[in-house]
Protein backbone atom coordinates (compact mmCIF):
# COMPACT_ATOMS: atom_id res chain seq x y z
CA UNK A 1 0.00 0.00 0.00
CA UNK A 2 1.17 3.21 -0.74
CA UNK A 3 1.19 6.39 1.58
CA UNK A 4 -1.92 8.81 1.72
CA UNK A 5 -0.42 11.75 2.13
CA UNK A 6 2.66 11.65 -0.51
CA UNK A 7 1.43 8.77 -3.02
CA UNK A 8 4.88 7.71 -3.83
CA UNK A 9 6.49 5.24 -0.85
CA UNK A 10 5.33 2.38 0.25
CA UNK A 11 3.45 2.97 3.86
CA UNK A 12 5.62 1.97 6.83
CA UNK A 13 3.59 3.45 9.79
CA UNK A 14 -0.43 2.22 10.09
CA UNK A 15 -2.07 3.91 12.88
CA UNK A 16 -5.14 3.45 14.57
CA UNK A 17 -7.16 6.08 16.74
CA UNK A 18 -10.49 6.11 17.71
CA UNK A 19 -11.94 9.58 18.20
CA UNK A 20 -15.06 9.88 19.61
CA UNK A 21 -15.93 6.43 18.90
CA UNK A 22 -14.87 6.96 15.07
CA UNK A 23 -12.46 4.87 14.19
CA UNK A 24 -9.78 6.34 12.04
CA UNK A 25 -7.17 4.75 10.18
CA UNK A 26 -3.89 6.09 8.53
CA UNK A 27 -1.05 4.57 6.55
CA UNK A 28 2.11 6.33 5.70
CA UNK A 29 5.48 6.58 4.89
CA UNK A 30 7.88 7.46 7.13
CA UNK A 31 8.59 10.42 6.53
CA UNK A 32 5.11 12.00 5.77
CA UNK A 33 4.63 9.91 9.28
CA UNK A 34 7.16 12.16 11.12
CA UNK A 35 6.04 15.29 8.83
CA UNK A 36 2.58 14.63 10.35
CA UNK A 37 3.67 14.07 13.92
CA UNK A 38 2.35 10.50 14.11
CA UNK A 39 6.02 8.66 15.12
CA UNK A 40 5.14 9.92 18.62
CA UNK A 41 1.47 8.43 19.19
CA UNK A 42 1.23 8.05 22.60
CA UNK A 43 2.79 11.39 23.52
CA UNK A 44 1.47 15.22 22.54
CA UNK A 45 -0.74 15.55 24.88
CA UNK A 46 -0.19 18.37 25.91
CA UNK A 47 -1.68 20.95 28.07
CA UNK A 48 -1.99 24.62 26.69
CA UNK A 49 -3.98 25.94 23.35
CA UNK A 50 -0.80 27.04 22.12
CA UNK A 51 1.08 23.50 22.22
CA UNK A 52 -2.16 21.93 21.46
CA UNK A 53 -2.22 24.26 17.70
CA UNK A 54 1.73 23.02 16.83
CA UNK A 55 0.91 19.49 17.55
CA UNK A 56 -2.34 19.88 15.01
CA UNK A 57 0.48 19.53 12.76
CA UNK A 58 3.04 17.99 13.68
CA UNK A 59 6.54 18.88 12.94
CA UNK A 60 8.09 20.13 9.73
CA UNK A 61 10.57 17.46 8.56
CA UNK A 62 10.39 16.26 4.83
CA UNK A 63 9.57 18.94 2.97
CA UNK A 64 13.52 20.15 2.93
CA UNK A 65 13.39 17.26 0.76
CA UNK A 66 11.41 18.13 -1.95
CA UNK A 67 12.83 19.90 -4.90
CA UNK A 68 10.92 22.97 -5.10
CA UNK A 69 8.69 24.49 -2.43
CA UNK A 70 4.89 24.47 -2.86
CA UNK A 71 3.21 27.90 -2.19
CA UNK A 72 -0.42 29.10 -1.43
CA UNK A 73 -0.74 31.22 -4.61
CA UNK A 74 -3.03 33.63 -2.95
CA UNK A 75 -1.54 34.37 0.10
CA UNK A 76 2.32 32.88 -0.15
CA UNK A 77 2.28 30.11 2.52
CA UNK A 78 4.10 27.13 2.35
CA UNK A 79 3.03 23.82 4.35
CA UNK A 80 6.13 24.61 6.95
CA UNK A 81 4.44 28.60 8.03
CA UNK A 82 1.06 26.82 8.56
CA UNK A 83 2.56 24.00 10.64
CA UNK A 84 5.19 27.06 12.92
CA UNK A 85 1.98 28.99 12.96
CA UNK A 86 -0.84 26.39 13.64
CA UNK A 87 -3.06 28.95 11.05
CA UNK A 88 -4.02 28.92 7.48
CA UNK A 89 -3.51 31.79 5.69
CA UNK A 90 -6.62 32.08 3.75
CA UNK A 91 -9.58 29.90 2.17
CA UNK A 92 -6.88 28.44 -0.93
CA UNK A 93 -4.49 27.20 1.14
CA UNK A 94 -7.15 24.35 2.37
CA UNK A 95 -7.14 23.67 -1.42
CA UNK A 96 -3.37 23.98 -1.78
CA UNK A 97 -2.45 21.36 1.15
CA UNK A 98 -5.76 19.97 0.90
CA UNK A 99 -4.41 16.41 1.37
CA UNK A 100 -1.50 17.34 3.60
CA UNK A 101 -4.20 18.94 6.22
CA UNK A 102 -6.55 16.28 6.07
CA UNK A 103 -4.56 13.63 8.85
CA UNK A 104 -4.53 16.89 11.07
CA UNK A 105 -7.96 17.72 10.48
CA UNK A 106 -9.03 13.80 11.07
CA UNK A 107 -7.01 13.96 14.04
CA UNK A 108 -8.71 17.00 15.22
CA UNK A 109 -12.14 16.44 14.92
CA UNK A 110 -12.18 12.28 14.41
CA UNK A 111 -14.05 13.21 10.73
CA UNK A 112 -13.22 14.76 7.50
CA UNK A 113 -16.94 14.88 5.66
CA UNK A 114 -18.67 18.89 6.61
CA UNK A 115 -22.38 18.02 7.76
CA UNK A 116 -24.58 20.73 8.53
CA UNK A 117 -25.21 24.24 6.90
CA UNK A 118 -24.50 25.32 3.20
CA UNK A 119 -23.98 28.98 2.37
CA UNK A 120 -26.29 29.98 -0.61
CA UNK A 121 -24.36 31.24 -3.39
CA UNK A 122 -21.59 28.21 -2.57
CA UNK A 123 -24.65 25.82 -2.74
CA UNK A 124 -25.53 26.42 -6.54
CA UNK A 125 -22.18 26.36 -8.06
CA UNK A 126 -20.10 23.75 -5.94
CA UNK A 127 -22.75 21.14 -5.64
CA UNK A 128 -24.60 21.10 -8.54
CA UNK A 129 -23.94 17.60 -10.34
CA UNK A 130 -22.42 18.65 -13.03
CA UNK A 131 -19.71 20.49 -11.53
CA UNK A 132 -19.21 17.56 -8.95
CA UNK A 133 -18.67 15.25 -11.60
CA UNK A 134 -15.72 17.59 -13.44
CA UNK A 135 -14.08 18.00 -9.74
CA UNK A 136 -14.12 14.66 -8.93
CA UNK A 137 -12.78 13.43 -12.43
CA UNK A 138 -10.26 15.85 -12.13
CA UNK A 139 -9.18 14.12 -8.92
CA UNK A 140 -9.53 10.78 -9.97
CA UNK A 141 -7.28 11.80 -12.77
CA UNK A 142 -5.06 12.98 -10.11
CA UNK A 143 -5.23 9.39 -8.41
CA UNK A 144 -4.17 7.87 -11.56
CA UNK A 145 -1.39 9.99 -12.10
CA UNK A 146 0.23 9.45 -8.72
CA UNK A 147 -0.72 5.76 -8.70
CA UNK A 148 -2.99 6.21 -5.96
CA UNK A 149 -5.28 3.48 -6.82
CA UNK A 150 -7.07 2.94 -3.73
CA UNK A 151 -8.15 6.75 -3.74
CA UNK A 152 -8.88 6.51 -7.59
CA UNK A 153 -11.18 3.37 -7.00
CA UNK A 154 -13.13 5.60 -3.99
CA UNK A 155 -13.26 8.33 -6.44
CA UNK A 156 -14.71 5.93 -9.41
CA UNK A 157 -17.88 5.13 -7.05
CA UNK A 158 -18.07 8.47 -6.03
CA UNK A 159 -18.48 9.89 -9.68
CA UNK A 160 -20.86 6.55 -10.33
CA UNK A 161 -23.07 7.66 -7.00
CA UNK A 162 -23.27 11.22 -8.04
CA UNK A 163 -24.38 10.09 -11.84
CA UNK A 164 -26.74 7.27 -10.70
CA UNK A 165 -28.45 10.18 -8.27
CA UNK A 166 -28.48 12.37 -11.14
CA UNK A 167 -30.67 9.94 -13.55
CA UNK A 168 -32.95 9.38 -10.33
CA UNK A 169 -34.17 12.73 -10.13
CA UNK B 1 -32.47 48.96 27.86
CA UNK B 2 -32.15 46.13 30.21
CA UNK B 3 -29.27 43.74 29.30
CA UNK B 4 -29.65 40.15 28.26
CA UNK B 5 -27.10 38.90 31.19
CA UNK B 6 -29.72 40.33 33.73
CA UNK B 7 -32.43 38.52 32.70
CA UNK B 8 -33.51 34.59 33.53
CA UNK B 9 -34.47 32.25 31.14
CA UNK B 10 -35.80 28.28 30.99
CA UNK B 11 -33.73 26.55 33.56
CA UNK B 12 -32.22 29.45 35.16
CA UNK B 13 -31.58 27.83 38.52
CA UNK B 14 -28.77 25.88 36.85
CA UNK B 15 -28.25 27.10 33.38
CA UNK B 16 -27.35 30.51 33.36
CA UNK B 17 -26.75 31.60 30.13
CA UNK B 18 -26.44 30.15 26.55
CA UNK B 19 -24.16 30.77 23.74
CA UNK B 20 -24.24 30.52 20.04
CA UNK B 21 -21.07 31.48 17.67
CA UNK B 22 -20.13 31.19 14.34
CA UNK B 23 -17.19 31.05 12.33
CA UNK B 24 -17.29 32.74 8.93
CA UNK B 25 -15.01 34.22 6.66
CA UNK B 26 -15.05 35.93 3.62
CA UNK B 27 -14.31 34.20 0.47
CA UNK B 28 -11.63 35.60 -1.75
CA UNK B 29 -10.20 38.07 0.96
CA UNK B 30 -6.89 36.05 3.12
CA UNK B 31 -7.77 35.56 6.95
CA UNK B 32 -6.98 38.11 9.19
CA UNK B 33 -3.80 37.12 10.21
CA UNK B 34 -2.58 38.22 6.47
CA UNK B 35 -4.47 41.06 6.19
CA UNK B 36 -2.39 45.11 7.44
CA UNK B 37 -4.70 47.40 9.33
CA UNK B 38 -5.43 49.09 6.26
CA UNK B 39 -7.19 46.11 4.63
CA UNK B 40 -9.00 44.76 7.49
CA UNK B 41 -10.55 48.26 8.54
CA UNK B 42 -11.63 48.75 4.73
CA UNK B 43 -12.86 45.09 5.36
CA UNK B 44 -15.00 45.81 8.58
CA UNK B 45 -16.57 49.19 6.65
CA UNK B 46 -17.78 46.99 3.72
CA UNK B 47 -19.59 44.94 6.03
CA UNK B 48 -20.69 47.89 8.37
CA UNK B 49 -22.43 49.11 5.00
CA UNK B 50 -24.08 46.00 4.28
CA UNK B 51 -25.34 45.45 7.76
CA UNK B 52 -26.44 48.56 8.23
CA UNK B 53 -28.42 48.88 5.21
CA UNK B 54 -31.48 48.07 6.68
CA UNK B 55 -29.73 47.38 9.84
CA UNK B 56 -32.90 45.09 11.15
CA UNK B 57 -31.14 44.05 14.11
CA UNK B 58 -30.66 47.42 15.28
CA UNK B 59 -26.66 46.81 15.57
CA UNK B 60 -24.12 49.12 16.37
CA UNK B 61 -20.85 49.56 14.65
CA UNK B 62 -17.66 50.23 17.26
CA UNK B 63 -14.03 50.30 16.02
CA UNK B 64 -12.29 49.02 18.54
CA UNK B 65 -9.62 52.00 18.45
CA UNK B 66 -12.22 54.41 19.98
CA UNK B 67 -12.61 52.48 23.79
CA UNK B 68 -10.30 52.70 26.34
CA UNK B 69 -8.73 49.55 27.29
CA UNK B 70 -10.77 48.91 30.43
CA UNK B 71 -14.18 49.16 28.30
CA UNK B 72 -12.97 46.58 26.04
CA UNK B 73 -11.52 44.60 28.91
CA UNK B 74 -15.28 45.00 30.68
CA UNK B 75 -16.61 43.56 27.22
CA UNK B 76 -14.62 40.67 27.82
CA UNK B 77 -15.79 40.10 31.49
CA UNK B 78 -19.54 40.33 30.09
CA UNK B 79 -18.58 37.88 27.83
CA UNK B 80 -19.18 40.02 24.61
CA UNK B 81 -16.57 40.33 22.96
CA UNK B 82 -13.49 37.54 23.60
CA UNK B 83 -10.42 38.57 26.05
CA UNK B 84 -8.03 37.78 23.09
CA UNK B 85 -10.21 40.20 20.57
CA UNK B 86 -9.98 43.07 23.43
CA UNK B 87 -6.29 42.75 23.95
CA UNK B 88 -5.41 44.80 20.76
CA UNK B 89 -7.79 46.74 19.01
CA UNK B 90 -5.94 47.03 15.62
CA UNK B 91 -7.83 46.65 12.55
CA UNK B 92 -10.68 45.37 14.78
CA UNK B 93 -14.28 46.33 14.95
CA UNK B 94 -17.46 45.21 16.91
CA UNK B 95 -21.42 45.39 16.47
CA UNK B 96 -23.50 45.58 19.17
CA UNK B 97 -27.31 44.93 19.53
CA UNK B 98 -28.80 47.20 22.41
CA UNK B 99 -29.20 44.88 24.94
CA UNK B 100 -25.47 42.98 23.87
CA UNK B 101 -27.09 39.82 22.82
CA UNK B 102 -25.93 40.02 19.68
CA UNK B 103 -22.28 40.52 19.32
CA UNK B 104 -20.26 40.54 16.04
CA UNK B 105 -16.77 40.81 16.05
CA UNK B 106 -14.89 41.38 13.17
CA UNK B 107 -11.13 40.54 12.58
CA UNK B 108 -10.96 38.31 15.49
CA UNK B 109 -9.30 35.31 14.44
CA UNK B 110 -11.83 35.16 11.40
CA UNK B 111 -13.14 37.52 9.48
CA UNK B 112 -17.05 37.20 11.20
CA UNK B 113 -17.54 36.19 14.34
CA UNK B 114 -21.65 36.01 15.30
CA UNK B 115 -22.40 35.82 18.72
CA UNK B 116 -25.66 35.34 20.19
CA UNK B 117 -26.66 34.98 24.01
CA UNK B 118 -29.31 34.18 25.72
CA UNK B 119 -30.89 33.87 29.72
CA UNK B 120 -31.04 30.68 31.12
CA UNK B 121 -31.27 27.12 28.49
CA UNK B 122 -32.13 28.76 25.07
CA UNK B 123 -29.97 26.51 22.15
CA UNK B 124 -32.76 26.58 20.10
CA UNK B 125 -33.65 30.35 20.13
CA UNK B 126 -30.23 31.46 20.30
CA UNK B 127 -29.03 29.44 17.06
CA UNK B 128 -32.02 30.37 15.33
CA UNK B 129 -31.14 34.14 15.66
CA UNK B 130 -27.29 33.05 15.06
CA UNK B 131 -28.55 31.20 11.60
CA UNK B 132 -30.92 34.47 10.87
CA UNK B 133 -27.93 36.72 11.52
CA UNK B 134 -25.81 34.36 9.34
CA UNK B 135 -28.21 34.16 6.14
CA UNK B 136 -28.50 37.76 6.03
CA UNK B 137 -24.70 38.45 5.71
CA UNK B 138 -24.82 35.56 3.47
CA UNK B 139 -26.87 37.47 1.02
CA UNK B 140 -24.22 40.03 0.72
CA UNK B 141 -21.02 38.09 1.16
CA UNK B 142 -20.10 35.16 -0.14
CA UNK B 143 -18.31 32.79 2.47
CA UNK B 144 -15.02 31.11 2.08
CA UNK B 145 -16.48 27.25 2.23
CA UNK B 146 -15.52 23.59 0.78
CA UNK B 147 -18.28 21.46 0.17
CA UNK B 148 -15.89 18.55 1.66
CA UNK B 149 -14.50 20.39 4.76
CA UNK B 150 -17.61 23.10 5.32
CA UNK B 151 -17.04 26.69 6.20
CA UNK B 152 -13.23 27.32 6.11
CA UNK B 153 -11.73 28.98 9.24
CA UNK B 154 -8.63 30.43 10.10
CA UNK B 155 -7.89 27.68 13.04
CA UNK B 156 -8.82 23.76 11.71
CA UNK B 157 -10.34 23.15 14.59
CA UNK B 158 -13.31 25.32 13.83
CA UNK B 159 -13.52 23.76 10.22
CA UNK B 160 -17.59 22.27 9.05
CA UNK B 161 -19.92 24.83 10.75
CA UNK B 162 -18.31 26.79 12.51
CA UNK B 163 -20.25 26.59 15.10
CA UNK B 164 -19.93 26.55 19.05
CA UNK B 165 -22.86 26.14 21.29
CA UNK B 166 -22.69 26.79 24.96
CA UNK B 167 -24.30 27.10 27.86
CA UNK B 168 -23.13 28.41 31.54
CA UNK B 169 -23.83 26.29 33.99
CA UNK B 170 -24.03 26.85 38.01
CA UNK B 171 -23.22 23.88 39.82
CA UNK B 172 -22.28 24.23 43.53
CA UNK B 173 -23.55 21.08 44.72
CA UNK B 174 -21.66 19.11 42.33
CA UNK B 175 -18.58 21.38 42.89
CA UNK B 176 -18.82 20.97 47.23
CA UNK B 177 -19.56 16.80 46.76
CA UNK B 178 -16.38 16.92 44.55
CA UNK B 179 -18.54 14.66 41.83
CA UNK B 180 -17.52 17.22 39.44
CA UNK B 181 -14.60 15.88 38.39
CA UNK B 182 -15.76 12.32 37.17
CA UNK B 183 -18.59 14.05 35.83
CA UNK B 184 -15.72 16.48 33.74
CA UNK B 185 -13.67 13.64 32.40
CA UNK B 186 -16.91 11.31 31.15
CA UNK B 187 -18.54 14.36 29.20
CA UNK B 188 -14.59 15.19 27.93
CA UNK B 189 -15.42 11.74 26.58
CA UNK B 190 -18.62 12.60 24.82
CA UNK B 191 -17.28 15.25 22.17
CA UNK B 192 -17.85 18.06 24.38
CA UNK B 193 -15.94 20.86 26.41
CA UNK B 194 -16.18 20.66 30.21
CA UNK B 195 -14.66 23.93 32.06
CA UNK B 196 -14.91 26.68 34.56
CA UNK B 197 -16.69 29.86 33.19
CA UNK B 198 -14.92 32.51 34.53
CA UNK B 199 -10.96 33.37 35.09
CA UNK B 200 -8.22 31.23 33.21
CA UNK B 201 -7.14 27.71 33.38
CA UNK B 202 -9.01 25.23 34.53
CA UNK B 203 -10.58 26.27 38.46
CA UNK B 204 -14.00 27.23 38.56
CA UNK B 205 -14.83 30.51 40.10
CA UNK B 206 -17.96 30.65 41.58
CA UNK B 207 -18.87 27.55 40.61
CA UNK B 208 -19.43 28.72 37.59
CA UNK B 209 -18.89 26.16 33.98
CA UNK B 210 -18.96 26.18 30.45
CA UNK B 211 -19.78 23.51 28.40
CA UNK B 212 -19.63 23.23 24.76
CA UNK B 213 -19.30 21.38 21.70
CA UNK B 214 -15.91 20.31 21.00
CA UNK B 215 -16.55 18.90 17.19
CA UNK B 216 -17.32 21.17 14.19
CA UNK B 217 -16.91 19.00 11.65
CA UNK B 218 -18.86 16.15 10.66
CA UNK B 219 -21.51 16.86 12.70
CA UNK B 220 -24.50 19.46 11.89
CA UNK B 221 -25.45 21.94 14.07
CA UNK B 222 -29.25 20.60 15.12
CA UNK B 223 -27.03 16.92 15.88
CA UNK B 224 -24.56 19.26 17.86
CA UNK B 225 -26.94 21.15 19.79
CA UNK B 226 -28.93 17.91 20.56
CA UNK B 227 -26.18 16.52 22.02
CA UNK B 228 -25.66 19.42 24.06
CA UNK B 229 -28.72 19.72 25.45
CA UNK B 230 -28.85 16.28 26.16
CA UNK B 231 -25.84 16.45 28.52
CA UNK B 232 -26.82 19.58 30.11
CA UNK B 233 -30.18 18.33 31.30
CA UNK B 234 -28.45 15.37 32.54
CA UNK B 235 -26.01 17.33 34.47
CA UNK B 236 -28.85 19.68 35.54
CA UNK B 237 -30.57 16.32 36.77
CA UNK B 238 -27.13 15.55 38.67
CA UNK B 239 -26.75 18.87 40.47
CA UNK B 240 -30.38 18.78 41.70
CA UNK B 241 -30.34 15.44 43.05
CA UNK B 242 -26.90 16.44 44.76
CA UNK B 243 -28.47 19.74 45.86
CA UNK B 244 -31.27 18.00 47.43
CA UNK B 245 -29.05 15.91 49.57
CA UNK B 246 -26.19 18.92 50.84
CA UNK B 247 -29.75 21.05 51.69
CA UNK B 248 -31.06 18.30 53.94
CA UNK B 249 -27.35 18.73 56.12
CA UNK B 250 -27.37 21.92 58.38
CA UNK B 251 -23.15 22.37 57.82
CA UNK B 252 -24.52 23.42 53.84
CA UNK B 253 -27.23 25.68 55.03
CA UNK B 254 -25.09 27.86 57.62
CA UNK B 255 -22.24 28.10 54.74
CA UNK B 256 -25.51 29.83 52.36
CA UNK B 257 -26.40 32.39 55.77
CA UNK B 258 -23.00 33.13 56.28
CA UNK B 259 -22.45 33.51 52.63
CA UNK B 260 -25.56 35.99 52.60
CA UNK B 261 -24.14 37.87 55.51
CA UNK B 262 -20.75 38.36 54.54
CA UNK B 263 -21.97 40.36 51.25
CA UNK B 264 -24.37 42.44 53.62
CA UNK B 265 -22.15 43.49 55.85
CA UNK B 266 -18.74 43.21 54.01
CA UNK B 267 -16.98 46.86 53.66
CA UNK B 268 -13.86 45.17 51.27
CA UNK B 269 -14.86 42.34 48.75
CA UNK B 270 -12.24 41.10 46.52
CA UNK B 271 -13.55 39.79 43.03
CA UNK B 272 -12.93 35.78 44.39
CA UNK B 273 -14.68 36.37 47.31
CA UNK B 274 -17.46 38.05 45.83
CA UNK B 275 -17.93 35.18 43.47
CA UNK B 276 -17.59 32.60 46.20
CA UNK B 277 -20.37 34.10 48.08
CA UNK B 278 -22.80 34.80 45.42
CA UNK B 279 -22.35 31.07 44.85
CA UNK B 280 -23.92 30.42 47.63
CA UNK B 281 -26.44 32.87 47.57
CA UNK B 282 -27.84 32.36 44.54
CA UNK B 283 -28.07 28.55 45.74
CA UNK B 284 -30.01 29.95 48.88
CA UNK B 285 -32.46 31.72 46.03
CA UNK B 286 -32.53 29.40 43.80
CA UNK B 287 -34.21 26.62 46.76
CA UNK B 288 -36.24 29.22 48.39
CA UNK B 289 -34.17 29.84 51.49
CA UNK B 290 -32.86 33.87 50.71
CA UNK B 291 -35.29 36.20 48.83
CA UNK B 292 -32.65 37.25 46.70
CA UNK B 293 -33.84 37.67 43.05
CA UNK B 294 -32.15 35.91 40.39
CA UNK B 295 -31.80 38.90 38.60
CA UNK B 296 -29.73 40.93 41.00
CA UNK B 297 -27.35 38.04 41.98
CA UNK B 298 -26.86 37.92 37.25
CA UNK B 299 -25.87 41.51 37.54
CA UNK B 300 -23.56 41.64 40.35
CA UNK B 301 -21.73 38.55 38.86
CA UNK B 302 -21.80 40.23 35.63
CA UNK B 303 -20.29 44.02 36.62
CA UNK B 304 -18.22 43.62 39.30
CA UNK B 305 -15.37 41.91 37.81
CA UNK B 306 -12.53 44.56 38.14
CA UNK B 307 -12.30 46.24 34.43
CA UNK B 308 -16.23 46.72 34.53
CA UNK B 309 -15.33 48.57 37.90
CA UNK B 310 -13.43 50.82 36.31
CA UNK B 311 -15.36 51.98 33.70
CA UNK B 312 -18.11 52.73 36.04
CA UNK B 313 -15.90 54.81 38.26
CA UNK B 314 -14.55 56.55 35.18
CA UNK B 315 -10.97 55.77 36.09
CA UNK B 316 -8.23 53.40 36.86
CA UNK B 317 -8.41 52.09 40.42
CA UNK B 318 -6.55 50.02 42.60
CA UNK B 319 -7.70 46.75 43.74
CA UNK B 320 -8.11 47.83 47.44
CA UNK B 321 -10.18 50.93 45.85
CA UNK B 322 -12.63 48.69 43.75
CA UNK B 323 -12.91 46.40 46.84
CA UNK B 324 -14.34 49.16 48.46
CA UNK B 325 -16.40 50.25 45.77
CA UNK B 326 -17.54 45.93 45.32
CA UNK B 327 -18.20 45.98 48.72
CA UNK B 328 -20.75 48.87 48.81
CA UNK B 329 -22.37 48.42 45.92
CA UNK B 330 -23.20 44.83 46.48
CA UNK B 331 -24.68 46.01 50.39
CA UNK B 332 -27.10 48.88 48.22
CA UNK B 333 -28.36 46.31 45.89
CA UNK B 334 -28.61 43.45 48.48
CA UNK B 335 -30.77 46.35 50.89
Amino acid sequence: MLCQNCGKYEATTHVKRIVNGETAEAHLCSDCAAALGYTDVFGGFTNTFSDLLGSFFGEPAVSALSSRTVRCEKCGNTFNDIVNSGKLGCADCYRTFYDKLLPSIQRIHGKTRHEGKTPKAVKVEADSPQNKIIRLEKELKDAVERQDFEKAAQLRDEIKAVKESGKNE
Amino acid sequence: MSKWYIGVGEQSDIVVSTRIRLARNIADYPFPNKLNTKSRTQLNNLIRDAVMKNNEFSLKFIEMKTLTRFEAASMAERHIISPEFASSADGRALMLSPDEDISIMLNEEDHIRVQVMKPGFALDEAYELADKIDDSLNADFNFAFDSRIGYLTQCPTNLGTGMRASVMLHLPALTMTGRIHRLINTVSKLGLTFRGAFGEGTAAVGDMYQLSNQITLGISEESAIKNLKAITLQLCAQERSAREELLGDSNAEDSIYRAYGMLKWARLLSSKELMENLSLVRLGSVTGKINVPIETINELMISMQPASINVMAGKRLDERERDIIRAKTVREKLG
